[in-house]
């Protein structure tokens, strides 16, 4: 084996660490150190002067090994790891020590003791960079096909997005037909255009496009594999259907309470949103006083979430009922009006124009639904109102699909406590899942209104195509690696991985876990825990950690 | 008179890459001023660092130990910090049998945005640590003894035993076992505390056996437990093939250690 030799640079950062510690003596202090063959202060190492003086000294005095004590990774290590590649030398054989950030910045009163810490640091960092192992990232192929599960206005627009950007793209939907939720709605506020006309419109470009294949009557029953390698089965009537995908997209949307036992509800007189969007969109609505009441079933212990969509549908419900009556009156019973944004607002504040009634209620006196009235007390008015109806509309929440959850295992994604597909990161990664290649969008995710899913739907689509367009992805090389002679096969490290990038299988040794290089982030959650020890975190060793692990008293010796 | 000079705690933190190192590095650019104690090692989650680590360090002769990651919940790696919390925990009741104070072990969570919380955390963990002293003199115990006990801890710390419940607490606290029974977190907390106490005592004794064969009373002297404690663990080591009796001497059997 080539004897390890090790090159230091120690940054001044102008004054920034030089003004507070003795940088030179750092460099003096580091020639000292076992396998240190090279060491140096500059102005700025991460200057083209630094970075070049990095390479030549690779060159010059065969440096197999460099550390750079400056700022922090979080921002440098990139550029430092490229410069050793440049000079030939693998990435991974670099190693920061943060003498700025964490150590000349934040110790400005007493510099004697800041530069101690400094070689302390410094030694910890020539400890580990003298174990760490060179690593090399693959890569993986991706297949440029797309799933996209769900084929309402979300799955729609989402296949549309990816076709037209020359991939191929199949649409499984469980109904026989496209359009979802849409199908049985009326008209889409705050724009009143007919729900129909939007989905016929996706539909005849969908037929159009030769790179699209939509599977009606259609479940995805398994899904193998990982990004850019998924092998998926669709089961379509009697027979499977299998092909290959690269990325998936859950579009599979939500579905709305049905509020069976509560209010009186029994699909006639007391009815919900969606039946009323029905009975409007046939024009078989018949009623002079109708009284809507929302949050039902949802804001409360139960459900604590908000659905979103139901106050501008019942606001835009009123709307058409006045409309198309306008003798028509209509009483909304609401909690809190969510109407955000100046449109929905503006929309809020016409409606009141109208003459609709707005009386707001509180969720410790709910409105009780009798024959003929509906009794309500009045939190404004501080007084009890009994409003006779023909018609009384509940204003449910959306729920997940009862089946989501299946698809999720199927998939290896997580869902939230109310079922809902839960993304990546609310703000980071909005609509990714952890698990690399799987993406989410629309009311899967969470109620979305129609103009919301569809920017999701893009959204995702955007995110989907780029491991398809780049063609491969790159595999992290600090990963889990499995001794499969110490495995005991116990699952403990499947349970503990959040990507499924773990995961036991039948070996001709036994049972064994196997990392998914592909999938593996390299947290090191799974080593840490194996009851075995049978799982190393490559570039963060136990040896390699522990080599840090150096009492002061043995650097000041 | 004599001056006693002041004594200075000598601290490691480990932090994740992506929310606590980051606080620690905004209280660098915010240039918020901490004792410069600690020397901090960076993982990329904090689920990496293994309790064993922890323990190793307290074998080095650190004073203190921090462990700092993303806020629940914000976790990096998405679920890695619950398990941190949890392997924390364990470390903190293991350095109790110990005889150290487990304040010696901080575990707690720093955004990226915290530089100020994170300079206030290392400045009063600093003073904590300083206020406990140096380890050494934390007990009456000998260096040597000290350094044996602190090997038992960690090496109960890499038994599959513990190392087990630790990665199951969540699902058997949280989720109903196939029974449809759940078990509560007292119960899953004083289940942990037999287990490191058995686990703890078992070690003990085999690393009492290092080098010689040794009679139960013999074993007893050396960890500080009662000859009854002690022969009840001989046999479920016997039983495990970790020591077995090679003669005996008077009326005592005499062991010796077979497993490594």
């Amino acid at each position: 084996m080539n004897e390890v030799r090790v090159g230091v640079f120690v940054c001044h950062c102008g004054t920034n660490i030089g003004g507070f510690l003795n940088v030179p003596g750092l460099a003096k202090y580091a020639l000292r150190l076992p396998h240190v063959v090279f060491a140096k202060d500059n102005q700025y190492t991460c200057s083209e002067a630094g970075l070049t003086e990095i390479r030549n000294a690779i060159a010059e005095n065969k440096l197999n090994r460099v550390v750079v004590a400056s700022c922090t990774p979080r921002t440098h290590e990139p550029l430092f790891r490229s410069t050793c590649k440049e000079a030939g030398l693998n990435p991974y054989l670099f190693q920061f020590v943060n003498i700025r950030d964490q150590c000349s910045w934040v110790h400005m009163q007493d510099t004697e003791r800041a530069t101690e810490k400094a070689k302390a640091l410094i030694r910890m960092g020539v400890a580990r960079v003298v174990l760490l192992e060179p690593l090399e990232e693959t890569q993986v192929e991706v297949n440029p096909c797309a799933l996209v599960i769900g084929g309402g206005i979300t799955g729609m627009t989402c296949t549309l997005s990816l076709a037209n950007r020359d991939f191929e793209v199949k649409l499984v939907e469980k109904e026989d037909r496209l359009g979802g939720t849409l199908n049985t709605l009326y008209k889409l506020y705050p724009t009143h255009e007919e729900a129909s006309k939007l989905v016929q419109a996706k539909a005849e470009e969908l037929k159009k496009n030769p790179k699209i294949e939509v599977l009606t009557s259609s479940e995805v029953e398994e899904v193998k594999g990982f990004v850019g390698n998924y092998d998926i089965t669709i089961r379509q009537g009697e027979k499977d259907r299998l092909f290959k995908a690269g990325v998936i997209i859950v579009a599979t949307g939500a579905e709305t309470l049905k509020p069976v036992d509560m209010y009186g509800y029994d699909g006639e007189h007391v009815i919900t949103q969606l039946e009323l969007e029905g009975r409007l969109k046939e024009g078989r609505l018949n009623a002079n006083t109708v009284v809507m009441i929302q949050c039902i079933g949802s804001r409360n212990e139960k459900r604590a979430y908000c659905s979103k969509v139901c106050c501008l549908t019942a606001l835009k419900n009123a709307v058409l009922i006045r409309e198309a009556n306008p003798d028509a009156q209509v009483f909304v019973l609401y909690r809190d009006m969510v109407t955000q944004g100046t449109i929905y607002e503006d929309y809020y504040g016409k409606a009141r124009e109208t003459g609709i009634m707005f009386i707001k209620y509180s969720p410790e006196r709910q409105p009780v639904v009798e024959d003929g009235s509906v009794r309500i007390y009045d939190e404004l008015l501080g007084e009890e109102l009994i409003l006779p109806y023909d018609l009384v509309v509940l204003s449910t929440p959306m729920v997940a699909h009862l089946d989501s959850a299946d698809l999720a295992q199927r998939l290896k994604v997580p869902v939230d406590k109310y079922g809902f597909f839960l993304e990546a990161h609310v703000k980071l990664r909005p609509v990714d899942f952890a698990t690399d290649g799987i993406f989410v969008c629309g009311c899967a995710h969470w109620p979305a209104n129609v103009g919301e899913s569809i920017s999701q739907a893009y959204g995702a689509a955007s995110r989907a195509s780029i491991p398809m367009s780049v063609g491969h992805v790159k595999t992290e090389p600090s990963i889990a690696v499995v001794d499969e002679d110490e495995c005991s096969g116990c699952g403990l490290c499947e349970l503990t991985c959040p990507f499924k990038a773990i995961r036991i299988e039948e070996t001709e040794k036994g049972r064994k876990a196997k990392v998914i290089a592909a999938s593996c982030k390299g947290c090191g959650a799974c080593g840490a825990g194996c009851p075995q020890k049978a799982i190393t975190m490559r570039h963060f060793t136990d040896e390699q950690l522990l080599a840090q692990v150096i009492p002061l008293t043995e650097v000041t010796s | 008179m004599t001056f006693k000079e002041s004594f200075e705690p000598d601290i490691l933190g480990f932090l994740c890459n992506w929310c606590s190192y980051a606080g620690a590095d905004l209280a660098g650019v915010s240039r918020f001023q901490y004792p410069p104690n600690i020397r901090i090692i960076r993982v990329m989650c904090s689920a990496r660092v293994d309790p064993t680590i922890i323990l190793e360090a307290f074998i080095r002769g650190l004073d203190g130990v921090m462990v700092l990651g993303c806020h629940l919940g914000d976790c990096h790696y998405m679920t890695g910090n619950y398990y941190t919390e949890r392997r924390m925990k364990t470390s903190k009741n293991v350095l109790k049998s110990v005889g150290l104070s487990p304040e010696r072990l901080l575990v707690d969570w720093v955004s990226a945005s915290e530089g100020e919380r994170f300079a206030t955390l290392v400045k009063d963990f600093t003073e904590r640590v300083r206020k406990l002293g140096s380890l050494g003199k934390e007990t009456d115990l000998e260096p040597q003894q000290l350094r044996t006990r602190l090997t038992a801890a960690k090496e109960a710390l890499a038994q599959e035993r513990i190392r087990w419940l630790v990665g199951r607490e969540r699902e058997l606290v949280e989720d109903k076992n196939v029974f449809g029974e759940k078990v509560s977190q007292e119960e899953f907390d004083q289940l942990m505390l037999q287990t490191i106490k058995k686990e703890f005592a078992k070690i003990r004794i085999l690393l009492s056996m290092e080098e010689d064969t040794l009679s139960v009373k013999e074993i007893a002297q050396e960890v500080e437990a009662s000859p009854r404690e002690v022969l009840r663990n001989m046999i479920s080591l016997e039983r495990d093939g970790l020591v077995s009796v090679v003669g005996i001497e008077g009326n005592s059997p005499k062991y010796r250690r077979t497993g490594v």
